[in-house]
């Protein structure tokens, strides 16, 4: 039986990372769960096997439903009548082997229902569900919402709304406007409070991704006359209460399964999460790091995809004679894609991980338990890490996976431009990644300053000290070198003092960061797990990094501020 | 109504993954080279017993399979998916069996397992295609049978609604219970294994499996009934030494050919694995065989 975790030891080696014991020590808190819940892990060995079979059926799933439906979901696409969202048919086939197999609130705790995995496990189905079905990876990924809702909601709405999130119910996050966009402290859906307590909500969102859920976060401003983030607080919109209609929704150049609505509050009744005035400065900030995290994924399961079509295809097709493989102009396009795809889901892993240790001690001080001097600075240190990592591998997985459907279809041809294969919706899926959820343009906003106060810095030297393999030893001499050009340039930017100078070379900043990052991983996890194919990826990828950081490290030292005239519009 | 429901299921080798490996030198099945599966048509039988059983909680889905003691495999998969529990009919003489002695031998543990209100199983397995077992089972034990069923429309006073798949339409079709009901492939598929039920499940074991665990594992596994298998032999299920295995078994092999296609359009393939192993999966794929 085809099955999309298994056919991937890459996934098996990242899972067996030598941080998750301590990730989900963490998360278990001694195991004690397994006092009361029978299908709780008794120790860490249980945990992740317990991990491990539940991604075989995500595998499972995706590989003989939900990958054999996604032609048919990208051509029939959901619809509205009558002010609601009808799904295209075999997307709620998908949607209920889903809940059957009970792949929903993964993450939650036990006591409301979850699975109470750490991030990367769920994230590594989320990896595989975008390979399958990358729209449908949207839908069943929203569930990521819920741990928003976990971590700000009281403890009524927990009690409410995450078991129906782990029965199978749907999320979406309501946050863009037509005036707030990248800027979301624009936002206007208006928020007032009713004498019981409850909110109504008035107004207009757009661009929403299954924009007809069950259960709601929404961004509104509930402050009367303010015009900024702080005027801005986030609210749960029970569908239940009625309320919210979807007036259109948007006929899309790809992901065409997930539905992107326009929606209008008619006095929609609303709960209130957290506090008021921390909508978008706190919430939405830990909503989109999540959500980032969930991009970053999908365009992982992007690459994996683009590579996998291009090189059956590539084995396949002959001609002068010979399956085009063999020419080294197609054998060179399918090793590069696979090392961007091999470093994409490096550093994937490596920033889910990050995330995975920060949040556990979070909700550990959560939970009322005070966490000591060393523990407090382990959170800290492995956030500074996730918050580094989370921009950098967004930005940086989105782009690649998008360089990898490109090339995909150039390996197929004139095929490739026809609706007959895969690769022709696996591009236009992939188009999306590098701009919602946050351009790559605004992952370079939230990286920059990692550069500058010398957080990849920091990184890169502390990869140089770990084990490295006797193959890959030149390698990471090279990388050494490497780091040293990318200091150097990090310091003249540093030096000039010129934010718009910094602003200009930002982007080329943290690709060289991404690439040296990216570069360490790949090296390091195959020492690690001494697997060949990415011994091999690492040497390929290292190749590319060196060539892209020293065209960048050149650009920036040969360029002068006065330059950036020569490039302003108007 | 909690009702009690016998799902009769087979582990087979996967025989639509055939390679060239397939056959032995002699004609008979290369049982190494192919994956043991849980029989297809036996899933559809499962999905109507747990749909029975949705439908009325408080209902138990026990899996009955004769086999090798790893049959406990398919057991698990059954749980993963929904059903409560299994039995394992294994034994050394009951080896060899033809379909006489299998409905006999099935017949019998049925017997032993008593209360039961309805049996369902696939329409046949993949390994002999006969479809002549659940039939067989119906007339030893002397209750209505009813075959190619695509769906159970409803169960009620003491009496199931089948919904039949024929060659030329369907039929609609009542029949009191108990009765036994083989599935059609054409059935809905089978729901998938569930997150939390494999992580409960896991270490459900047959007891010749528990006994090459060491001590403290199965002191876990005595604390928790629900992953106790049952084991059941001949003698248990009291089956007449004569009716069983090889003696049981009036089908006997007489020669294995291998078919020779002839065919107007021919086609010439090179002589190299990959593609006669193309060819193969093309054969299989357009049912010429498999």
């Amino acid at each position: 039986m085809a099955n999309f975790y298994t056919d991937n030891p890459d996934l098996k080696n990242h899972l067996s990372h030598p941080l998750m014991q301590k990730i989900v020590d963490l998360k278990e808190r001694g195991y004690s769960d397994a006092e009361k819940f029978d299908y709780a892990p008794r120790d860490f060995e249980d945990a992740m096997d317990n991990y491990d079979k539940v991604l075989d059926i995500v595998g499972d799933i995706c590989a003989n439903t939900i990958a054999p439906n996604a032609e048919s979901v990208d051509h029939q696409g959901p619809r509205v009548e009558n002010n609601r969202v009808i799904y295209a048919d075999a997307t709620f086939e998908n949607l209920d082997a889903c809940r059957k197999a009970g792949l929903m609130g993964m993450a939650m705790p036990r006591r409301y229902g979850g699975l109470n995995f750490p991030i990367t496990p769920y994230i590594m189905a989320a990896d595989i569900v975008s390979r399958a079905d990358t729209g449908f990876e949207n839908l069943w990924g929203l569930q990521d919402c819920v741990e928003t809702l976990y971590e700000f909601g009281n403890e009524e709405q927990r009690e409410k709304y995450i078991p129906r999130v782990c029965e199978g119910e749907t999320m979406s996050m309501d946050l863009t406007e037509p005036d707030a966009g990248s800027d979301l402290q624009s936002v206007m859906l208006k928020a007032t409070e009713a004498p019981d307590g409850t909110w109504r909500l008035n107004g207009v969102k757009r661009f929403i991704t299954n924009g007809d859920s069950d259960i709601h976060l929404v961004l509104a401003r509930s402050e009367d006359g303010t015009r900024d983030g702080r005027g801005l607080s986030m609210f749960i919109y029970d569908k239940r209460d009625g309320g919210v209609d979807v007036r259109r929704i948007e006929n899309k150049m790809g992901i065409k399964g997930s539905p992107t609505c326009e929606l209008t509050y008619k006095n929609a009744k609303a709960e209130l999460c957290g506090s008021r005035r921390l909508g978008l400065i706190k919430y939405v900030m830990a909503l989109m790091n999540g959500a980032r995290l969930g991009i970053a994924a999908q365009s992982v399961g992007v690459s994996e995809i683009a590579y996998r079509e291009a090189l059956a295809y590539a084995n396949e097709r002959q001609q002068f004679g010979k399956a085009i493989i063999t020419f080294p102009a197609v054998y060179e396009m399918l090793s590069v894609m696979k090392a961007k795809l091999d470093a994409s889901r490096a550093l994937l892993y490596e920033t889910s991980r990050f995330v995975d240790v920060y949040k556990a001690y979070e909700d550990i001080e959560r939970e009322g338990t005070k966490l000591d001097k060393e523990q407090k600075d382990d959170l800290k240190k492995y956030r500074r890490l996730a918050d580094a990592c989370t921009p950098l591998v967004k930005g940086l997985a989105s782009e690649y996976c998008n360089q990898n459907a490109y090339d995909s279809i150039q390996i197929h041809g004139g095929s490739g431009f026809m609706k007959d294969y895969a690769c022709e919706r696996v591009y236009r899926d992939a188009r999306i990644t590098s701009i919602y959820e946050g351009t790559t343009q605004l992952q370079v906003v939230a990286a920059i300053r990692h550069v500058t106060t010398g957080t990849y810095s920091a990184m890169i030297e502390d990869y140089a000290t770990q084990p490295v393999s006797d193959e890959l030893k030149p390698v990471a001499d090279m990388l050494a070198g490497l780091a040293a050009k990318y200091n150097e340039a990090v310091e003249k930017v540093n030096a000039m003092g010129d934010t718009t100078y910094t602003d200009f070379m930002a982007r080329r900043l943290v690709e060289m960061a991404g690439n040296l990052v990216m570069s360490w991983l790949h090296v390091t996890d195959a020492t690690r797990y001494a697997s060949e194919s990415m011994t091999k990826s690492a040497k390929i990828y290292s190749k590319i990094a060196q060539a892209e950081v020293e065209k960048h490290a050149e650009f920036i030292a040969n360029f002068t501020p006065d330059q950036i005239d020569l490039y302003k519009q108007a | 109504m909690s009702l009690n429901i016998i799902v009769l299921a087979k582990q087979v080798p996967d025989t639509r993954n055939v390679g060239k490996d397939a056959m032995k030198e002699d004609g008979t099945i290369n049982r190494a080279a192919l994956p043991a599966i849980f029989n297809p048509e036996d899933l559809n039988a499962l999905e109507q017993a747990l749909r029975i059983k949705d439908a009325n909680p408080g209902s138990t889905v026990t899996i009955l399979t004769m086999g090798l003691p790893r049959a406990s495999e398919i057991i698990r998969e059954a749980i993963f998916r929904g059903a409560d529990t299994g039995i394992v009919l294994t034994d050394r003489v009951l080896g060899g069996a033809d379909t006489l002695a299998t409905s006999y031998s099935l017949a019998q543990a049925v017997k032993k397992f008593g209360n039961y209100d309805i049996i369902l199983g696939g329409r046949q397995a993949i390994d002999g295609d006969t479809a002549q077992v659940g039939p067989q089972i119906a007339e030893k034990l002397g209750i209505p049978q009813v075959t190619y069923a695509e769906e159970i429309i409803d169960l009620k006073d003491g009496y199931v609604i089948v919904k039949r798949r024929l060659e030329q339409g369907v039929e609609t079709v009542k029949a009191p219970l108990p009765c036994v009901v083989t599935v059609n492939g054409s059935a809905a598929e089978c729901r998938p294994r569930n997150a939390k039920r494999i992580m409960k499940f896991k270490r459900v074991v047959s007891p010749s499996e528990k006994a090459k665990l060491d001590p403290e594992e199965q002191a876990y596994i005595d604390a928790r009934p629900y992953l106790n298998l049952q084991e059941w032999g001949a003698a248990f299920v009291e089956a007449d030494p004569e009716q069983i295995g090889m003696a049981g078994s009036p089908t006997k092999v007489k020669a294995i050919e291998n078919v020779v296609f002839t065919a107007k359009e021919s086609r010439r393939i090179d002589n190299d694995d990959a593609q006669l192993e193309e060819l193969i999966k093309e054969l299989i794929a357009n049912h010429t065989i498999g």
